[in-house]
């Protein structure tokens, strides 16, 4: 075995959301990511501390990427890794979710990887099996590991996240990213501005930790980072935003809109992006865009959160 | 249900509140023949009769049975979630002797047919009484309206679409219309189905951080003003049959103080429980209309006290396990209440919110008035509906313990003080702790 800094254990059974963390339990995850990245970057990108643990991805939304950055956390940790697209199997033959818990639980898992479209899914399961749970994003609740790794591409470019103006752009109302960014980031102790359309922000948005702007003039001004969300072309046909065109031509990033941050902000998407719709092509492949960085993290991210769940001394402890 | 006792049963020494006389005072309640002969404390000065069934009630208190008029049955067609039998039987152990059942079943209570089942079935099956509510419109659609004389004739006590609202205004004012004709209570639960499209739980703070879509305020204050208007519009006997919120409570004031007689129903859950209940996605607490916040409770304290609310309902809704143990947002709305609709109203008392007077009359004698049945009144000549009441008598509510087949309350593991130890229907016991 190398030689790994010793972290503090990791005081959770599961990572259901960013609420409920503490700043340590942030730096630390992030400290442990740091590392797992320069495993990534070795040519032998392997680990064997979950040599023999089994994780299986349970994904109820189809989600290619974020799958794809949890089997390779899990398998560069040496843990044996199964992936479950239940969107298309038992899901639709009347199986609840509690049910396909119930029945994937009894293959003994170490750690359940959960995507659901409904708020409180990752939740739900983790009172019903015996195994840690990571939430991989739940309806319009929360994506932890998203923010996880978005603080992690923050702390590498910037030093740290603290003292730093967020602004997170676009449909806030129906994004688990805001949410979750937005806990995280007033945890780190950022300055957080939420920017888009009233009828894109969640009821009493004021109170949740957010100076709120309907300009995007207004709210990029002096930001050092600016964080694009997708905007689902679902909303249309809701009422919710009138016509693409419109939507970008007032709240999608484009050169002249990112002129009024500041000259080194830095430039995120969740991904997957409309270019063209919330970010203009040249602005996601320009310079200040890591959105790229952002996917590499989002491996470290996840191993770090598998390992510390998975902790071993945490077993002795039990 | 059993045919009246007959014979003579003499209550002594119990505290009588009998809201419908204004009495609240140590007495006896006097029974004969399945009615009340006397009750209060000048109740039989001259001592029992011979061969009376004399009970000693020291410390306990004797209420007119409660009148619930708002409770979902399954029978027919959802029977697994509860029949007829077992909705009675959780109504007796709660002191509900006189229900209202919701014309939601499979098939919809829209038809003569369907009133004389539920009143056949009840009369075989229950303990209580049990009163079916009509439909308003046929399958409870919101388009043709129901015969709503024969239906009335055939013993239907009010006409609502139960869960649905009544979408279209031209087909409310006319129902309204034609029911007050006949003098029937046209009752009605407003929210707007486009308002309140895709929201699971009041709109607000905490519905935004759990990453839900809420329903407004106004959702069920805008078909309620609509109904208001056509209520002075037609002179209905209008009823609005669960409000949740200030608003709604501040608009039927206001209606009142124009002179309209409108009335208004809050359920049990929504005097007793808030928002921040749900906690971590509680499906048990998924109710329509929503739970509201703290100061929306505070306010449908407030209509009860001042007389805005008249009646309080259990809104009693079983769902079994495959509707609630699901997520959030997919699960039913609902839940279980007309066996702990009292204990959990006598917080209210506990803390000094109402009189005991006050709660029993928005529980028994109100609705009894609002669907014009001889109940809710413990006066001489009246049947011996009635519950004893232990006020203070400490207990923890054990879901599995309940009556209902179904055991989605909100209310598991609740600490209560005070606890019906006995229910008599007609001078019958039908239910003794």
């Amino acid at each position: 075995m190398s030689a790994e800094p010793a972290f503090p254990i990791f005081p959770h059974r599961h990572l259901l959301g960013i609420a409920g963390l503490s700043y340590p339990d942030i730096e630390t995850l992030l400290d442990r990511a740091d590392t797992d990245v320069d495993v990534s970057r070795q040519r032998e990108k392997k680990k064997s501390v979950l040599r023999g643990r089994t994780q299986i991805n349970l994904f109820f939304e189809a989600s290619t990427r974020t799958q794809a950055s949890f089997e390779l956390a899990g398998k560069r940790l040496g843990a044996d890794v199964m992936n479950m697209s239940v969107a298309s199997s038992s899901v639709k033959k009347g199986e609840t979710l509690i049910d396909t818990a119930m029945t994937l639980n009894a293959m003994r898992p170490d750690i359940l990887i959960i995507r659901h479209a409904a708020a409180g899914a990752a939740a739900l399961l983790a009172r019903k099996v015996g195994c840690s749970v990571i939430n991989a994003g739940d309806g319009a609740h929360e994506h932890p590991t998203q923010a996880l790794l978005d603080a992690l591409t923050i702390r590498r470019a910037k030093g740290s996240i603290g003292g730093l103006t967020v602004a997170i752009c676009g449909d806030i109302l129906h994004s688990r990213v805001a949410r979750s960014n937005i806990i995280l980031l007033n945890t780190m102790g950022a300055r957080v501005r939420v920017v888009g359309p009233s009828t894109l922000m969640p009821a009493a948005i004021e109170q949740m930790g957010a100076e709120v702007f309907t300009s995007m003039k207004d709210g990029l001004k002096d930001a050092d980072v600016v964080m694009m969300l997708r905007l689902q072309r679902e909303r249309m046909a809701q009422a919710l935003v009138p016509s693409v065109r419109e939507y970008f031509r007032h709240y999608g990033l484009d050169a002249a809109k990112l002129a009024l941050a500041k000259p080194d902000a830095l430039v995120m998407h969740p991904g997957p992006m409309n270019r063209g719709v919330e970010i203009a092509s040249e602005i996601a492949d320009g310079p200040q865009s890591v959105i790229e960085e952002q996917v590499e993290m989002g491996v470290a991210v996840r191993m770090a959160i598998i390992e510390a769940l998975l902790d071993a001394r945490k077993n002795e402890a039990d | 249900m059993q045919s009246p006792y007959s014979g003579t049963a003499v209550y002594r020494n119990a505290r009588i509140v009998d809201p419908s006389r204004g009495v609240d005072e140590i007495g006896t309640l006097f029974v004969v023949d399945g009615k009340i002969a006397a009750a209060g404390a000048r109740a039989l000065n001259q001592g029992a009769p011979e061969g009376a069934d004399v009970r000693d009630c020291t410390g306990l208190t004797i209420v007119p049975g409660l009148v619930d008029t708002r409770v979902f049955i399954g029978e027919p067609g959802g029977e697994h979630r509860e029949t007829i039998a077992s909705a009675s039987a959780a109504a007796a152990a709660g002191g509900v002797t006189s229900l209202v059942m919701m014309p939601d079943t499979d098939p919809v209570i829209d038809d003569v047919a369907l009133v004389e089942f539920v009143l056949r079935t009840a009369r075989e099956t229950a303990k209580t009484r049990i009163f079916p509510a009509a439909a308003i419109t046929k399958g409870l659609k919101g388009s043709e309206m129901t015969e709503i004389g024969i239906l009335l004739d055939a013993g239907a006590v009010m006409f609502t679409d139960g869960r649905q609202t009544i979408a279209n205004a031209a087909v409310m004012r006319n129902a309204m219309r034609y029911a007050r004709d006949f003098g029937a209570v046209i009752a009605h639960e407003t929210q707007d189905a486009n308002l309140s499209d895709g929201g699971v739980m009041n709109e607000g703070l905490f519905a935004s951080w759990l990453g839900f879509s809420g329903i407004p305020r106004e959702a069920e204050l805008l078909p309620l003003e609509r109904d208001l208007r056509l209520a002075a519009l037609t002179g209905a006997n209008y009823h609005a049959a669960k409000i949740s919120t200030a608003m709604s409570a501040d608009v039927i004031r206001a209606a009142r103080d124009r002179g309209l007689a409108v009335s208004a129903g809050v359920s049990i859950n929504h005097l007793s429980l808030n928002e921040t209940d749900i906690g971590e996605y509680r499906t048990f607490f998924k109710l329509s209309p929503p739970l509201r916040h703290e100061d929306d409770r505070r306010a449908m304290v407030e209509a009860l006290k001042d007389g805005t609310i008249d009646v309080i309902v259990s809104s009693h809704d079983p769902q079994d396990v495959d509707t609630k143990r699901l997520p959030f947002s997919e699960s039913a709305d609902g839940a279980v209440g007309v066996e702990t609709m009292l204990s959990a109203g006598l917080r209210l008392v506990h803390n000094g919110d109402v009189s005991l007077s006050r709660l029993i009359e928005a529980m028994s004698t109100a609705p009894a008035k609002l669907i014009g049945i001889e109940a809710g009144t413990l006066a001489p000549g009246a049947a011996a509906d009635f519950a004893i009441v232990d006020l203070d008598m400490p207990w923890v509510l054990d879901a599995e313990a309940l009556h209902s087949r179904s055991k989605n309350t909100a209310f598991d593991g609740a600490r209560f003080s005070g606890r019906v130890t006995e229910t008599v229907v007609a001078g019958n016991r039908v239910y003794s702790a």
